[in-house]
């Protein structure tokens, strides 16, 4: 583990009331990397982004992003580097806002001028055609949704993007069109993704390394290589994958 | 000729592209579609009429009242509908169909300060409430509450009766007792939608409290406080009518609905248009508000 990673999370436990979700949870996310975090619903894989994204405050342990303690309550700088795509298009864009005062309110937010050039690159950039710019959500697709959430995510240009499940919620057809972007960018901005996912291939697809999880814990680190040779160590690793494989015809 | 025939469609076109060239035509086309809904409602269209001739009446009141409402003919008192008098005289002679006009002008003034007070007054305390939640929520509601636990026109008549008769005292009254179930209304959807994640996403991009309430929750509630405010008109006027019936609300000689009602009870047997034609009035500008936040509620709540 090398001092000078982007993300460094040490002993990290979250407790909603009685349940205690993420348990002494530690790993490490170099500069540049792609990391995913994999298990099951209820694994606490979200719980920890939104610990990492600042959303969640209930947390204990430590947390380091691009080299500073964090503390629970973020400042405003800290959302230029960090940002996160959400799970689901359908929830995380404002009903009553076009894509254009969608993606001009986080430029607004930080004062950055020229938001006119901005907006329309970050358009392109995520491929929607500039025609889509006064749209408004209920006039879009899932995946065109999810563009102008990655594209919101973007306009102010982080270092670090956090994505929670950001195709589970598209067509198959869909997710691979997503998912692509995705990598596109990350190798044009040099970003280091977090990618938290139930689905072993998209995770396979995506990251260098990933961490499976369970019950809060962490299970297994391992890396894609492992993963596509099928030899993780663990009892619970083994058994995810061969569920994600789904059925298999006997002999 | 051409022009006759394509300036429509083309009008219908720009409003309802699917690629708006700028903010303004994607929000006026948003207006349109929710107007090309509306029209769909024969009831909601018969209460903007309604209200709308309610508007033309308080405007042209000069034009169109034959009379001075305010001025007294005692050789004419007590006349039956005619020609020269439609709805009749009342008791010190004054045309009562003038005063019906002219009353359109005292209901607008008293409806239309209340809901100006209440509607943000409301919104804001329940939309701080909803969002902050935890002591804010439990101070800002209990206080509700305690307004709540109250007959409205009770409470109105206990405000009146300390301030003193009068318009401007009623409408005080009647906006401290109407704001509760607005803030009631604005709490409730805040509730639903602070959790969204839209509203996460704006805290990811470091907008300050204040920004998201009046940026992102506050235009998310407007809607349902619209239609909500429109059923209550109706309520605003009858309670205003009620003073003024009590001799609360508008002083004589101002021509209000209800203080004409008041007055006409007198002769209710025997010079029946006296007190029959305010009636109708107030009966008429309710319905027309009530049909319209039917078809309000129609549009605008649709999620």
């Amino acid at each position: 583990m090398s001092t000078n990673s982007a993300i460094n999370v040490d002993k990290l436990n979250v407790s909603f009331g009685d349940s205690h979700v993420v348990k002494d949870l530690s790993f490490a996310v170099e500069p540049g990397e792609s990391y995913g975090i994999v298990g099951e619903s209820g694994s606490g894989k979200s719980t920890v982004l939104r610990v990492l994204a600042g959303l969640n405050r209930d947390w204990s342990g430590e947390v380091d992003i691009l080299g500073k303690r964090q503390p629970k309550i973020r400042d405003k700088a800290f959302y230029r580097a960090v940002q996160m795509v959400f799970q689901d298009p359908y929830g995380s864009l404002h009903p009553k806002k076009t894509v254009d005062d969608t993606l001009a309110e986080p430029l607004a937010i930080h004062g950055i001028r020229d938001a006119e050039t901005k907006i329309s690159r970050a358009l392109q950039d995520v491929g929607l055609p500039a025609s889509f710019r006064f749209r408004y959500p209920h006039q879009l697709s899932g995946g065109q949704r999810q563009r102008v959430a990655i594209a919101r995510a973007l306009v102010l240009e982080p270092t670090i993007l956090l994505l929670d499940e950001p195709t589970s919620a598209l067509d198959v057809s869909i997710q691979a069109e997503v998912l692509n972007l995705l990598q596109a960018l990350r190798h044009e901005r040099k970003l280091t993704y977090i990618l938290v996912s139930h689905d072993l291939a998209v995770v396979g697809h995506m990251c260098e390394r990933l961490l499976v999880m369970q019950f809060g814990r962490g299970v297994e680190e391992m890396t894609a290589a492992t993963l596509a040779a099928r030899a993780p160590q663990t009892a619970y690793a083994q058994q995810l994958l061969t569920a994600s494989e789904g059925f298999r015809r006997a002999g | 000729m051409t022009d006759h025939a394509t300036s429509p469609v083309t009008w219908h076109a720009w409003l309802t592209t699917t690629s708006p060239e700028s903010r303004r035509q994607a929000k006026l086309g948003q207006l349109y579609r929710q107007w090309l809904a509306f029209r769909k409602n024969p009831a909601a269209v018969v209460g903007l009429v309604i209200v709308l001739a309610l508007l033309l009446l308080a405007a042209f009141a000069p034009l169109i009242a034959q009379h001075d409402p305010l001025a007294q003919a005692l050789d004419q008192r007590l006349l039956a509908p005619s020609a020269k008098h439609w709805f009749g005289t009342d008791a010190l002679g004054r045309d009562i169909f003038s005063r019906v006009v002219y009353g359109t002008r005292v209901t607008l003034v008293i409806v239309m300060l209340v809901v100006i007070t209440v509607g943000p007054l409301g919104l804001l305390i329940g939309c701080a409430a909803g969002y902050f939640g935890g002591w804010v929520d439990t101070v800002l509601m209990r206080i509700t509450d305690v307004f709540l636990a109250f007959p409205r026109l009770v409470l109105a008549l206990a405000f009146v009766a300390a301030l003193g008769p009068g318009l401007e005292n009623a409408v005080i009254a009647i906006a401290f007792t109407a704001w509760p179930p607005y803030a009631r209304v604005a709490r409730a959807e805040t509730m639903i939608i602070r959790n969204a994640d839209y509203i996460s996403a704006m805290r990811l991009q470091g907008a300050s409290q204040m920004r998201i309430v009046l940026k992102h929750v506050v235009p998310m509630c407007v809607p349902s406080l619209i239609v909500r405010t429109t059923y209550d008109m109706a309520g605003i006027i009858i309670i205003a009518a009620g003073l003024g019936f009590l001799g609360l609300g508008a002083q004589p000689p101002i021509p209000e609905w209800g203080a004409m009602i008041s007055t006409g009870r007198e002769q209710i047997f025997d010079q029946w248009w006296v007190a029959t034609f305010p009636g109708i009035a107030i009966c008429v500008v309710a319905l027309g508000f009530n049909l319209l936040g039917d078809g309000l509620r129609d549009v605008l709540d649709a999620r």
